[in-house]
């Protein structure tokens, strides 16, 4: 008989880089040390599941009080500035040779982690079904628990 | 240990957690068990994570070695 696999759950509720980095790291992660992986997307997570969505994901430097802007925390709020802090955290995340967002979503298909798309987010955010990368399945709170209650691990994000 | 004859190298050079470590698992996958695969590596975590990944992978880690900033390691594929 094969040996149970190791279980993995994550939710993923975060929709800024982060917030997405640290699911598909630890999912892919996971899924190459043998482990069964399943990613809960949920609230503001579920970005990292709609179409060409990836490359859009943002940091905000407004509140993050530990991001080295060379600005006062209060300038943080004003329009532009989140571009700018994207565009600087994707500038140092490059220099340190981080795989894209993109990158480990598709090495984590490939690995087989299951993602599961929250049905009541789609609902409040007005998400269809095909506005949702094929990759991925549909459930609600029961699927989640479901699963979490098999895992060796489960990590809220 | 001088027997060792490696089957496949990947260079995970310059490469940042955690995409050594997933490379590997793809390129385990392309030798056959009993064979070895050679890794070269520049992220200083990866020296903890490979001891990791071959713990709970069942491969074997058999040979670990750094040369400046570049680490080099020798994985026997056990399943």
């Amino acid at each position: 008989m094969a040996e149970k696999k190791k279980r993995l759950m994550l939710i993923a509720s975060k929709g800024d880089i982060p917030g997405a980095y640290t699911p598909l790291i630890l999912g892919s992660t996971a899924a190459a040390m043998d482990y069964e992986v399943s990613i809960f997307f949920t609230f503001f997570g579920l970005n990292m599941l709609k179409k060409k969505n990836l490359k859009k994901i943002k940091i905000t430097p407004a509140g993050e009080t530990a991001m080295p802007m060379p600005i006062p925390q209060i300038i943080g709020m004003l329009p532009g500035m989140t571009g700018m802090a994207t565009m600087m955290m994707k500038s140092w995340m490059k220099k340190a040779n981080v795989a894209t967002l993109q990158e480990l979503m598709d090495l984590s298909i490939e690995a087989g982690v299951n993602l599961i798309a929250c049905q009541m987010t789609m609902d409040v955010m007005g998400f269809k079904r095909e506005d949702l990368i094929d990759e991925c399945t549909v459930g609600g709170a029961a699927t989640m628990l479901e699963f979490a209650s098999e895992a060796d691990i489960t990590l809220y994000i | 240990m001088s027997d060792i004859k490696i089957s496949a190298t990947l260079d995970a050079r310059n490469m940042s957690c955690p995409l050594p470590i997933l490379k590997t698992k793809k390129a385990i996958i392309g030798i056959e068990i009993g064979e070895y695969l050679e890794i070269l590596a520049t992220d200083p975590g990866s020296e903890n994570d490979f001891q990791a990944w071959t713990r709970s992978t069942g491969n074997e880690l058999v040979e670990q070695s750094v040369d400046g900033s570049v680490y080099r390691y020798v994985i026997k594929r056990n399943k």
